[in-house]
Order: C-alpha cells, then structure tokens, then sequence
C-alpha cells in the first residue's frame, strides 16, 4: 500500500488511521491480559495449596529494592504520559526529552532487576539441582544474615517445615525445598516475562526516539507515541500486580 | 479477465514473499496450509493402514502414538485453525466490507512468517523421531516422562499461536474501523460476523495456550514443577488451562465454516438468508458459550461434581445457537430455487454431517453417557464429524465458491460434483463405524484391537481411501483450471456480496472507487443485476464450463 505523507494507503483519513491503531493496541492488551492471566492463576493457586513455602519464598525477597522498582516504573509511565502530552500540544523537542527520560527509567528497573537475579543465583535459589532455601540460614555471613534476623528466618523456616510435616510426615524439608523451588519457578518466570515485555517497550521507545529527533510526533501526528505509551503503562500495571503478589502477601519482616 | 489484477501487478518472488497485499498473503497460506494438510493427511493415511488387522502391521506400538499425535498436532494448528480464516477470510474480508486491505496489512504478513516458523519447528520435531504425547501435551507426560521431541513441538505450537492472534486483532479491528460507506454492523455478510465471531476466540483463547505451553516447555526444558505432582504442581490445572483454548478451537474451526454455509446457501437457494440477525447473533453466542464449557473434556480426569454438572449444562446449551443456525439455513431452502451446483453439494452435506456431529456432541455432555463413551471411537467420530465433516466441508465448499474470485477461472463443474459427493461418501464410510465401535468400546489411541472390530475397522479403512481419492480430485482439477478452466466474470454465480462487484481477480487496490452500499444483504428480489435468465429456474447463468 502506498503511503501519502503519515497516511497508508488503506485508510481514507489520518484520524481512521488513529483510531484503528489505537483499537488495534487495546485488542492487544487485551490478549496480553490473557497471556499474564494463565500464570497469575497458576501462582494464585498454587499460593493457595503450599501458603507456607509461598511465604518463605516471598520473605527472601528484598522489599527495598522491588519497592524502588515500583517507585522506578510509575516514574517512568509519569514521563511516558508528559511524552504523549508534549506531542499532543507540539512542544516537539520536550517529546524526546520526555522518551529519553522514559528509557532510562525503564533500563534503571532492568538493571535493579539484574541486581535482584543476581542476589537470588548467590543464596542458591534458582530452581534446579543447587536449590537449597536453608543455604542462607545454614551460611548466614554468606547472605549477611546475623543477630535477630538470623533467627527470624530460622524460626519461620522451622515453622514452615512444620506446615508442611502435616501433608508430608517425616519429609518436611524436603517439600518445604520443592514447595520454595515452585514459587521461584513462579518468580523467574513472572518477572521474566515481563522483563521482556520491558526489553520490547525499550526497543519501542528508541525507535520513536530516533523519529522523534526529526520532530515528526506533533499534534497532527502523534499515534506511534499514543500507542507506543498505552503498551508502557500496561506492563507498569502488570508489575504494579506483580509486586504486592510476589513481594508482599504474608510478610512480616 | 481484467488486464491488471493482483495476481499479475507486479512479478517475481519478492513481490510476494514481501507483499503487504490480503489476497496475495491469502494465496500464501493456501500453499503452506495445503502442504500441511498433505503432511497431517499423510499420518491419518498410515494410521488406517495399521489398524487393518487386530493386531496393527505396519508400526510398532510406539510409532503408532507418534503417529496420532503428529496427525492432531499437524491437522488441529497447521491446518484446521488457518484453513478458512487465515486464507479465505483474508482474501474476502476487506472485500466484503469495501475496504482496500486489512487494518495491518504488514501485520498480516508477519502472521504468515510467525506461522511458517512455527511449522518448521514442529517438522524438526517430526523429523528428529516426533513426538508421543497426543495433540494435547498433557503433563507430566509431555513435561518430564516422553521421550520424544516434544520440546521442538511445544515451541513451534506456542510460536503460531501468536500467528493466530496477530490474525484474530486484524480481523477485529478491520471490521470496526475499515468498512465502506453504508456498510453498517448489519449489512456485513454473515460470513464477516462468523469472523467476527471467531476473531474474539483467537484474541481471548490463544494467549492462554500460549502460556500454558511455555510454562510445560520451561518445565521439560529446565525440570520445573509447574503442573509436576513429583514437584507439587497441579497436572489438573494444565488440563484446565489447556482446554479452556482448546474447547474454543473447537469453534475456531467450525464458525468460519458455518460463515462459507452461509454465504452459500442464500445464493443457490436464490432467496434472501432466512433470520439473519439469529445467524449473526449466533455466531457472536456460540464464541462466548464456548469460553464457559472447557471442562467436559475433564469429567473423568478429576472435578467436583457440582463443576461437572455446570460445565454438562453449559455444554447443552452450546446446541441451541448451533440449531438455531441449522434451523435458519433450512428455512432459507424452503420454497428456494434450488440448484445443486459445487458449492451448494458442499453446504448440504455441511448441514447433514454437522448435525451428526452436533448431536453426538450432546452425548458427550451428558454425565452419565460420557463415562462409558470417553477415551473411545465416539469422541473421535464425534470430532471429526464436526471437524472434517463440517470444518473441512466448509473448507473446501468455501474454496469452489470463491475460486473464481480469487483466481478468475472456473474450475470443471461436472468433475467437482463428483468430487464432492466421492468426499461426502468416503467420509461417512471411514467415521461411521467409529462411532459404533466407539460404543461397543474400543479405545481412541490404541495400537491394536480385539479380532472382533476388525470388519468396523476395515470398513473404517476402506472409507479413508475414498476420501483420500475425494481430496485428491479438487487438488488436481483446481490446479487444471488455474490455465484451462472458463473465465469466471466477476459475479458467476451471481451473489449479492461485495466482492461480486469487482473484478475477478480483483485488482491490488480491490475496487476502483470506493463502494456506497445502499442495498442490504442477500436482497435478491430487488437487485436486477443478478436476475437468472427466465427459464433457467436457478441454474447458472452461461459462463462456459459446461
């Protein structure tokens, strides 16, 4: 199809073209909601049958850095929505600045995220044959556990073997361990998938960076940056149900 | 024929691997889901030469499963759920709606190559050994014990998937945004509002698949226990998450069929299509009905039987928008001039064996019944009668319909006839006698049988090579026509749609000036363009094929 200026060929008017890109995104996430939907309830589920593991498993987690990286990601949907704005009312040069300004944010929550794996693969709990949820409180200098917090993690972990004694007498740990190792199958994969939905928006935003340095995006043509913000506050939202989910049902630290 | 139309606009193998054109993209997938359905065929053709004696001859038990399952793994995702959509929908859709392309014509193509790497995956999995899981991967058997190529299989399933999505959000959005002047929600042909229809089930069903199959992979890839009981997961709740796209697929595959039936029986009945708002309102009821009935695929498998009596309930009332539609397109025969041309035989064998299928599928839903009929011949009759019997019939009516739109030429009325009623025969001969053996209860995925179901077998059998020679026939003459067949004019039939307006083939653009619509569907009392010549009484007008 040919294209006369923004517009292809298969529309009539700029504004059918809007609407149609617009429609076209929410089907979109309407498919995404779907596609997150499956494994939320898969998690949900499976929080519900092994509460306890679930439990321990979220406590391993560090608030302070999934709370920055909540604070991070509704920063960057702020500056995504001033981007649109600025386009909207033609303040062309603020359209970059406001995509540049999204960008970072959205690379500052991947790397504190890289931090966070990286914390996770040094206490031995990424699923597999090295898993091990006692490692931090069997070698608490290696986690920089001491004092009162070593023995908070060592009564709950002992609390949460018993739980688990009454499904599986005599076996405890070794299903408090399975159990764990689910809710880090869960983890790894929930924050993994929408880290690759952050990685997509990332290469979205530098493609309109790059147009937006010509001053393409004003208020007669903005779509790509609409649809392109629409995309980016949904994973925002993902996390922002990712975040209490994961981080924050149970804890009592 | 027209000078320039879409086929010859421009030339060489770029213009088309690079197209952004629907009817180009259409043509596309009609050559890679007919070679899937050869490949899906060509295991189907070898289970029923096994299951010639008791005993099975030609395999050994464990290739017998590889081959059922590469069979449904192949026909369900390769070949079923594209089939009318993603070729016949595509090329008519924004025809239809007197629009120049789909929303996303680039989209559209992306779906294509999302959909042939998908494939390729999945004939790596072939040819490195297969798979043995049976099309539905149900775990932990797909996820920690077979043996097999499952991996590459599971990838390439999950990967099409978004080739469906990608069509479904196409669909949608090209109905809502793209329609011409005076086309409004209730002008649309009812084969756009099956789309319609079924474009809501590849939005909302196929992202759950999706997850469900790369939560399985991640299991076998990295010894996960998502749906692992050894680990604490929940085998049950693949099940549920696998058949709540599953079930709908169901109606993926039917819907656009009953779309084609609709099409083709106002237009050989010579009548406006009886209840029209029911057939469309139908299609949309069937699509949500469908998303709340998944679980009567797990009435043995483990549910509460409050669950299983709800889901029993849902499942029967999925039966009253299919008769509704049943009953409309009967209606629309009484008192028609009817002619029995191609088309036509295919839309009522469509009706007959839907109505086997429909019904049986009541069976099914029944609590009681279903203990002694699941796992048996009966499901695999049932299905099929929906799926090759309607889905398939649809499929192939749909493309003799629209083959002189699509390529200008008609293709040999006389040898078609015979074709259709070769597939109609062979069709009833090879899964007839499943459902009998079904009840007398010989189990679906078995290597081997007692003596005493051989004849139903051999039966079943010799039917199969009918219906291979009723498949073969069409894939032969329609390549004929291609050169030989008459020159179709633009409305041979004539029908009242859109797509009967413009050239056949259409040119790129699909119209040269933007259609008005001021007509609506299916009036053919007060379109003179498409009176029959007097005398004829329903036959076609002459275009020379005969």
């Amino acid at each position: 199809m040919h294209r006369t200026g923004e517009l292809y060929g298969q529309f009539e008017t700029l504004e059918q073209q809007k609407d149609t890109a617009q429609l076209g995104m929410w089907i979109f996430l309407v498919t995404e909601v779907l596609f997150f939907g499956g494994m939320f309830l898969t998690y949900t589920i499976n929080r519900h049958a092994f509460s306890a593991a679930f439990g321990i498993g979220g406590n391993t987690l560090d608030l302070r850095l999934g709370g920055l990286n909540t604070v991070i990601l509704i920063m960057s949907s702020l500056t995504m929505a001033m981007a649109v704005w600025a386009a909207q009312v033609g303040k062309k040069k603020r359209v970059t600045g406001f995509l540049i300004a999204t960008l970072i944010l959205g690379g500052a929550f991947l790397g504190v995220k890289a931090i966070e794996y990286k914390q996770k693969y040094d206490h031995h709990l990424i699923p597999g044959s090295t898993f091990n949820v006692t490692y931090c409180v069997n070698n608490p200098s290696s986690c920089g556990l001491a004092g009162k917090q070593l023995e908070d993690e060592r009564r709950e972990i002992e609390e949460a073997i018993k739980a688990e004694e009454n499904e599986n007498p005599g076996s405890g740990l070794i299903a408090l361990n399975a159990h764990a190792q689910l809710y880090f199958s869960l983890y790894f994969a929930m924050t993994g998938l929408h880290a690759l939905h952050m990685v997509i928006g990332a290469g979205l935003l530098l493609w309109l960076i790059a147009q937006s340095f010509g001053g393409r995006f004003g208020p007669g043509y903005n779509t790509p940056v609409e649809v392109t913000g629409l995309y980016w506050h949904f994973v925002d939202i993902v996390w922002i149900y990712l975040f209490p989910l994961l981080y924050l049902i149970d804890r009592h630290n | 024929m027209p000078k320039v139309h879409y086929l010859n606009a421009s030339y060489g193998l770029k213009s088309w691997l690079l197209t952004t054109d629907h009817k180009r993209i259409a043509l596309l997938y009609l050559a890679s889901v007919t070679f899937f359905f050869f490949i899906g065929g060509l295991f189907a053709t070898m289970i029923r030469i096994h299951l010639l004696t008791p005993g099975g001859f030609l395999v050994s038990p464990e290739t017998y499963n590889k081959l059922f399952t590469m069979h449904g793994v192949t026909m369900v995702f390769f070949f079923l759920i594209p089939s009318i959509p993603a070729i016949i929908g595509n090329f008519l859709i924004p025809i239809m709606i007197g629009a120049k392309d789909l929303a996303f014509p680039k989209l559209n193509l992306l779906s294509w190559y999302i959909y042939i790497i998908g494939g390729c995956f999945v004939l790596y999995s072939f040819s490195t050994g297969g798979l043995d899981t049976g099309w539905t991967f149900y775990t932990p058997l797909s996820s920690i014990y077979s043996n097999s190529a499952v991996t590459p299989a599971v990838i390439g399933v999950f990967i099409n998937g978004f080739s469906s999505i990608l069509t479904g959000l196409n669909f949608l959005v090209t109905i809502h945004t793209m329609r011409a002047p005076g086309m409004t929600w209730f002008r649309l042909p009812l084969f756009v509002w099956a789309h319609y229809a079924t474009s809501i089930i590849f939005v909302l069903g196929t992202p759950v698949i999706a997850i469900t199959l790369l939560l399985a992979g991640l299991e076998r890839m990295f010894h996960l226990g998502f749906f692992n009981p050894a680990m604490g997961g929940d085998p049950i709740l693949f099940q549920h998450l696998f058949w709540f796209y599953s079930h709908p697929a169901v109606y993926i595959m039917i819907l656009p069929a009953m779309g084609v039936i609709s099409e083709i029986i106002p237009t050989f009945a010579r009548r406006p299509i009886f209840g029209y708002s029911f057939i469309a309102g139908s299609s949309i009821a069937i699509a949500v009905i469908g998303f709340l009935v998944w679980a009567h695929h797990m009435f043995l498998t483990g549910e509460s039987v409050y669950a299983a009596l709800a889901f029993s309930l849902m499942s029967y009332l999925v039966a009253i928008p299919s008769a509704v539609k049943v009953f409309n397109w009967t209606s629309t025969l009484y008192k028609g001039s009817i002619s029995y041309d191609t088309p036509m035989l295919y839309a009522l064998g469509f009706i007959g064996l839907f109505l086997v299928g429909g019904l049986t599928g009541l069976f099914l839903a029944c609590l009681g019944l279903d203990i002694h009929l699941h796992d048996t011949y009966f499901v695999v009759a049932h299905f099929h009668y929906i799926m090759v019997g309607g889905a398939v019939m649809g499929y192939v009516g749909g493309l003799h319909f629209w083959w002189p739109k699509i390529t200008g030429r008609m293709y040999p009325e006389f040898l078609a006839r015979i074709a259709a009623v070769v597939l109609f025969v062979g069709f009833n001969l090879t899964f007839f006698p499943q459902f009998v053996l079904g009840y007398l209860g010989m189990p679906r995925r078995y290597h081997s049988y007692p003596p005493e179901f051989q004849a139903l077998n051999v039966m079943s059998t010799a039917g199969a090579s009918i219906l291979a020679l009723g498949y073969l026939l069409p894939m032969v003459y329609l390549v004929w026509s291609l050169k030989y067949g008459a020159i179709a004019g633009p409305n041979p039939w004539p029908a009242t749609g859109l797509e009967w307006k413009t050239a056949s083939p259409p040119p790129t653009e699909n119209f040269d000036v933007t259609p008005v619509v001021d007509w609506e569907p299916y009036d053919f009392e007060h379109r003179p363009d498409l009176a029959l010549e007097p005398g004829i009484g329903g036959l076609l007008p002459a275009h020379g094929d005969d």
